[in-house]
């Protein structure tokens, strides 16, 4: 009790400054308008906490932390693309040009910039309806993974975890959270990067040192259950053996999947056009690269040494998994709670409930903008902003918030981390050759931008449906109609549609592009205005 | 390397560190660069964005 008690009092806290420092951005933000015409605007450090802090939630540390015990260190490739593709690619060729042409074309919202370009109502409309429908899985995994710690932290059962974090964030939105305020987030990343670190350093003095850690981590190979050797685990300091399910598995779904998807995440890429310019940019990549090496790399490699102190801890003696009774999504609160101080489970729980604030606040924004702004006001009334538009984005957040909740009580064990590729890779099949032509390809038409959408979408629901054996058997489309669950063979069945959809959305886009009407050409030289 | 036998997740853990190092480097080097003018298109923007905004 208490330790309820103690619980209550720092979230209380926590709420209360995160409250006051939403307020005090908010108040700023009335004035933005000043302060971008006097030459000032959102600081670079702010803004690339603020980025940081909405890229990275529960899901990457608690799901794909699990995940790294699993698979072992070999999941560093996603940081790698992280930074690489999340940070420089997306800041420096994606963020500069988004910004730029998000100004031009008077856009806030992702499917405004593509829908805007392209000058078509149906790609801002089903933009918005795709992100409304589909987001809430991705913040289902958020919540779990918040709800996981809870649960592991105060031996409470999962459903009653997740109502506690439910009640939190609906404080939060309630309190006005759900308002892009980036210096809540800026506070919550910096939370977010002092949790992290200690977790590091801590797990390495811990263990003997890096060099020792993972010595001791390459030592273990023994100690892999069977069932993954035979999917083709060599060890947790060694990559899967190549073309083995699990490798596909790892390489397609987990590292490709993430890591190229968050180029079009609705919610990361609207935080281009906050800055006034490319300079603001320029810096928020140092920090940007330092931010995200101190979350996904840490909690990769955290997750993966965990199997290392649960095995040579007498008291438990025996590998990650099994410690968590075969729920992944459980094994870093498990190994907080076993291995760190008190005062630490703490912090670390302020760490997380920062990681899935910022993350949801944002989520339910883009939902509730999808759905208000880029499919009610833009595909049904063509443009027309009314009262009933505000009323419907609003009710489109609660409803949003509803869907999540219901997801996360229904979802199965072990799934955060494959929720969350789902979405992302959904998304990049989607809106990546349309993305990428909106903003580098002038011969890029209105027709191919539709079409690449479509195939994207489409060719996704169709491999998750009926190829992809892992969602296809677990949805039951397939064993339905054909009376099978995949209409694949091996090692179709374990390759993420990523791989196959992605390019063909590329090549849709490309063709149609060849054989279809150009764009008007002032149009054009409108959107690439100062470009 | 680092207590790793395999190359492929060595080089991993090498290029994360790498990535990181580039970003702090190319954050340094164009500190200062990349002052844009701001265009009657950023104010407007702003203007709107701020109904956006209170809209939620």
């Amino acid at each position: 009790m208490n330790n309820f008690l103690l619980l209550t009092i720092l979230v209380a806290v926590y709420l209360l400054g995160i409250g006051y420092l939403g307020y005090y951005g908010y108040k700023k933000t009335k004035n933005a308008l000043d302060y971008l015409v006097a030459g000032r605007s959102a600081h670079p450090v702010v803004m690339a906490l603020s980025y940081g802090a909405t890229f990275i939630s529960t899901s990457a540390i608690v799901g794909f932390g699990g995940a790294a015990a699993m698979f072992g260190m070999g999941l560093l490739w996603l940081t790698f693309l992280n930074i690489f593709v999340g940070i420089i690619i997306a800041f420096i060729v994606f963020g500069k040009r988004t910004r730029r042409m998000g100004h031009n074309l008077d856009a806030h919202t992702f499917p405004e910039l593509i829908g805007k370009r392209f000058q078509s109502t149906f790609i801002q409309g089903f933009g918005g309806l795709l992100i409304f429908v589909f987001m809430p899985i991705y913040a289902a995994a958020v919540l779990i993974g918040a709800a996981r710690f809870i649960e592991t932290t105060f031996t409470v059962n999962f459903n009653i975890a997740l109502l506690i974090y439910t009640l939190i964030i609906c404080a939060y939105v309630l309190a006005g959270g759900i308002k892009g305020v980036m210096y809540t987030d800026a506070l919550q990343g910096a939370i977010m990067f002092i949790g992290m670190v200690i977790l590091l350093a801590y797990t390495y003095h811990l263990l003997g040192g890096v060099t020792n850690a993972h010595q001791a981590l390459g030592a273990l190979t023994d100690k892999v259950p069977a069932k993954l050797v035979a999917g083709g685990h060599l060890g947790w300091t060694s990559m899967p053996k190549l073309g083995s399910p699990l490798w596909w598995s790892l390489v397609s779904t987990i590292v490709m999947g993430v890591g190229v998807g968050v180029l079009t995440q609705p919610q990361l890429s609207v935080r281009f056009m906050t800055v006034k310019s490319n300079k603001e940019l320029n810096r928020a990549v140092m920090v940007g690269g330092i931010f995200i090496l101190a979350m996904t790399g840490v909690a990769f490699t955290v997750g993966a040494l965990t199997n290392v102190y649960f095995v040579k801890n007498p008291q438990f003696g025996k590998i990650a998994m099994e410690v968590a009774g075969g729920n992944i999504d459980k094994i870093i609160p498990a190994y907080i709670n076993s291995a760190f101080p008190v005062w630490f489970v703490y912090l670390f729980m302020l760490t997380l409930l920062s990681a899935a604030m910022s993350t949801s606040s944002s989520q339910f924004h883009a939902m509730g903008t999808g759905i208000g702004r880029d499919f009610y006001d833009k595909a049904l009334r063509g443009g027309r902003h009314t009262h009933q538009t505000v009323a419907i984005t609003r009710i489109g957040i609660i409803i949003g918030v509803v869907l999540t909740i219901l997801l996360g009580y229904k979802l199965p064990t072990s799934i955060i981390a494959i929720a969350t590729a789902i979405f992302f890779g959904l998304c990049a099949n989607t809106f990546l050759p349309a993305y990428m032509g909106a903003l580098f390809f002038k011969w890029m038409t209105k027709t191919a931008a539709i079409a690449s959408m479509s195939v994207g979408f489409l060719g996704t629901a169709f491999w998750l449906l009926f190829v992809h054996e892992k969602e296809s058997a677990a949805l039951g489309l397939c064993k339905f109609v054909f009376n099978q669950p995949t209409l694949a063979k091996y090692p179709w069945t374990v390759v993420d549609p990523i791989v196959v959809i992605l390019p063909l959305s590329f090549l849709v886009a490309v063709a149609v592009s060849l054989c279809t009407q150009k764009p008007p050409k002032e149009h054009v030289e409108y959107c690439f205005k100062h470009i | 390397m680092f207590g790793i036998n395999d190359p492929g997740v060595w080089s991993a853990y090498l290029l994360c560190i790498l990535s990181s190092l580039f970003c702090i480097i190319y954050g340094m080097m164009n500190w200062n660069k990349g002052d844009d003018k701001v265009h009657p298109e950023d104010v407007s923007w702003v203007k709107d964005e701020k109904t956006v905004q209170d809209d939620l």
